[in-house]
């Protein structure tokens, strides 16, 4: 069991020390990552003022406000901070074809569990150095968020939301990149992947927005849960007794795609052949 | 030895003869990025139909007139004009910086073609001109609709659409010589992957209409990207030259911007150009 811990943990420090050689990089990189704000907060601020006919106040679009609308954008920037696992199942898929998957078939260490600590140790490496310049913009835009803090309940289930955001974002891409072991090519399923979820996990704007039978079919999908939901449940757009209903869907899904890559990496190693060294 | 110059666009098009043979080899991947690049267009437009859902028959902006039709023919703009940058020019400047940091810039220097040109045209990525259709369809969609709607139709003459791919041409120009001095400055940055995410991140500005910015701080950025780096008027102005989403439109629009316009794609190109050679004569093999 020692051993085990030991041998874990070795890895995720690893891991930490080997991402943050570009913390340089990493700080302007995020914080660049924001210009995009800027232009839909003149976006959503000349909607806004247009609908309500020269002023952008007492304008609702879906429950939103102006405020409500530029901090819905800000925050989807954290769901996907934890949600967003770039690289992961196209490394996977790569490791399958190049063959380097070998090595999880004769050391002692399961590959799922490998990729885990390694994002883990990425994610942490990432908000060590992203913190700030995050900190920076909230702080900029503090007016958006009129409402204030919300109460400790909604907090707390902030956070649960963004780190089962976390746990679905990875099993959801690992199952994908497993489905290599079957196309060894996944990067043009990855892309449709990409472009979906995109739009569909409420990225792009509050899935609140969608007219009549999409925003079913939103609600049916996993993505919602990797941008959307977590912003909605910080703006207090989610019911306190939908919200337990929400965060238990979350969980479902998750085990959902654990099981799945589980069973994709049984049923793929079955299939694979490895050759030469 | 004879100084002969070869023919620039007998060599552009070989380039581009070749471009296409490959492409064509893996047909299968070119059909991928062709229906990739169009659902990406289509969820672009899905999201602006959202968006004009909720408007109701108002205008993006307060006052400007962009409503759907005419905002139909303004995003048709954006996708046509970044098409023609993505198959022309954004393959060979991703190369550029590669050339420079492995060192391989060598060869190109020695060519007897002009570098700047061999740089930027040697490679076309057909696929992207995909989106040049879709542009083109949505356009003729939003001109349509705007020719044939009872309320304030619009009335298209000949020189509107002679000046919108003018103009249209003109944005092509500035997005390539912002593209090609971001480029160049690898050659003293060695390698900048973080000024290529810049790139992508300054032209957002461009694809929204300009009055969005027209209001409080905005009015900043709007000076930034008119007269320093010119990338608002890159869809704006043929976009507006066609759609006319002001009917009858101001007069200052129609002379001081697209006189401006005329005027800034000039300065870029010279611009670029100065940055471009001032940059290659600063450049040390990587290699031996």
């Amino acid at each position: 069991m020692y051993v085990r811990a030991h041998t874990w943990w070795t890895i995720l420090r690893i891991a930490l020390e080997e991402r943050l050689v570009y913390r340089g990089d990493f700080a302007l990189g995020t914080l660049m990552r924001f210009l995009p704000i800027i232009t839909q907060i003149f976006l959503w601020w000349a909607i806004f003022e247009s609908i309500g006919g020269g002023s952008a106040e007492k304008v609702e679009i879906a429950n939103f406000t102006f405020p409500d609308m530029v901090a819905y954008y800000l925050l989807t920037m954290v769901g996907r901070a934890f949600s967003s696992m770039p690289g992961l199942a196209s490394g996977v898929a790569r490791q399958i074809r190049d063959g380097e998957i070998k090595k999880f078939l004769i050391q002692p260490v399961d590959m799922v569990g490998f990729l885990m600590l390694s994002r883990i140790a990425h994610k942490l490496a990432y908000y060590s150095v992203a913190t700030l310049p995050f900190a920076l913009v909230f702080y900029l835009c503090r007016g958006y968020f009129s409402a204030g803090w919300p109460d400790p309940l909604t907090l707390a289930a902030f956070i649960a939301s963004l780190i089962l955001g976390f746990l679905l974002g990875f099993f959801l891409e690992t199952s994908i990149g497993l489905i290599g072991f079957w196309f060894l090519e996944v990067s043009s399923l990855l892309f449709v992947y990409m472009l979906f979820s995109f739009f569909l996990s409420g990225h792009m704007f509050p899935l609140d927005m969608l007219p009549e039978p999409w925003n079913l079919l939103v609600d049916l999908l996993p993505l919602k849960y990797l941008a959307y939901f977590p912003a909605a449940v910080f703006l207090g757009k989610v019911s306190q007794d939908e919200l337990m209903l929400q965060l238990g869907i979350q969980v479902a899904w998750i085990l959902f795609f654990i099981f799945l890559s589980r069973y994709l990496w049984k049923r793929g190693v079955r299939r694979y052949s490895g050759f030469g060294g | 030895m004879s100084e002969q110059q070869p023919v620039l666009i007998r060599v552009f098009l070989t380039f581009a003869r070749n471009s296409l043979v490959r492409e064509m080899t893996f047909r299968t991947n070119f059909f991928i990025q062709c229906v990739a690049s169009i659902s990406w267009t289509l969820m672009n437009l899905g999201f602006y139909l959202i968006i004009f859902h909720h408007l109701n028959h108002k205008p993006l902006a307060d006052g400007s007139g962009w409503q759907q039709n005419e905002f139909f023919v303004f995003l048709a703009t954006t996708w046509i004009v970044f098409s023609i940058v993505q198959a022309f020019f954004m393959p060979n400047v991703q190369e550029f910086s590669e050339l420079i940091r492995t060192g391989n810039l060598d060869f190109v220097l020695l060519k007897p073609i002009d570098t700047q040109f061999l740089i930027s045209f040697a490679k076309v990525d057909w696929s992207a001109l995909v989106n040049f259709v879709m542009g083109i369809l949505l356009l003729t969609v939003g001109v349509w609709r705007l020719t044939t709607q009872s309320n304030n139709p619009l009335l298209l003459n000949p020189a509107n659409v002679l000046l919108y791919w003018f103009y249209v041409a003109c944005g092509v120009t500035i997005l390539y010589s912002l593209m090609i001095s971001l480029a160049a400055t690898s050659i003293w940055l060695g390698r900048n992957q973080s000024l290529y995410d810049f790139w992508f991140y300054i032209t957002n500005f461009s694809r929204y209409p300009m009055e969005i910015y027209a209001r409080s701080w905005g009015w900043s950025l709007w000076g930034l990207f008119t007269f320093v780096i010119p990338i608002l008027i890159v869809v704006n102005v043929p976009a507006r030259i066609l759609a006319r989403p002001l009917r009858p439109e101001g007069p200052w629009l129609g002379l001081s911007l697209s006189g401006f316009t005329i005027l800034a794609t000039f300065a870029c190109l010279v611009i670029s150009r100065r940055v471009f050679t001032l940059a290659l004569q600063s450049y040390r093999s990587a290699s031996s």
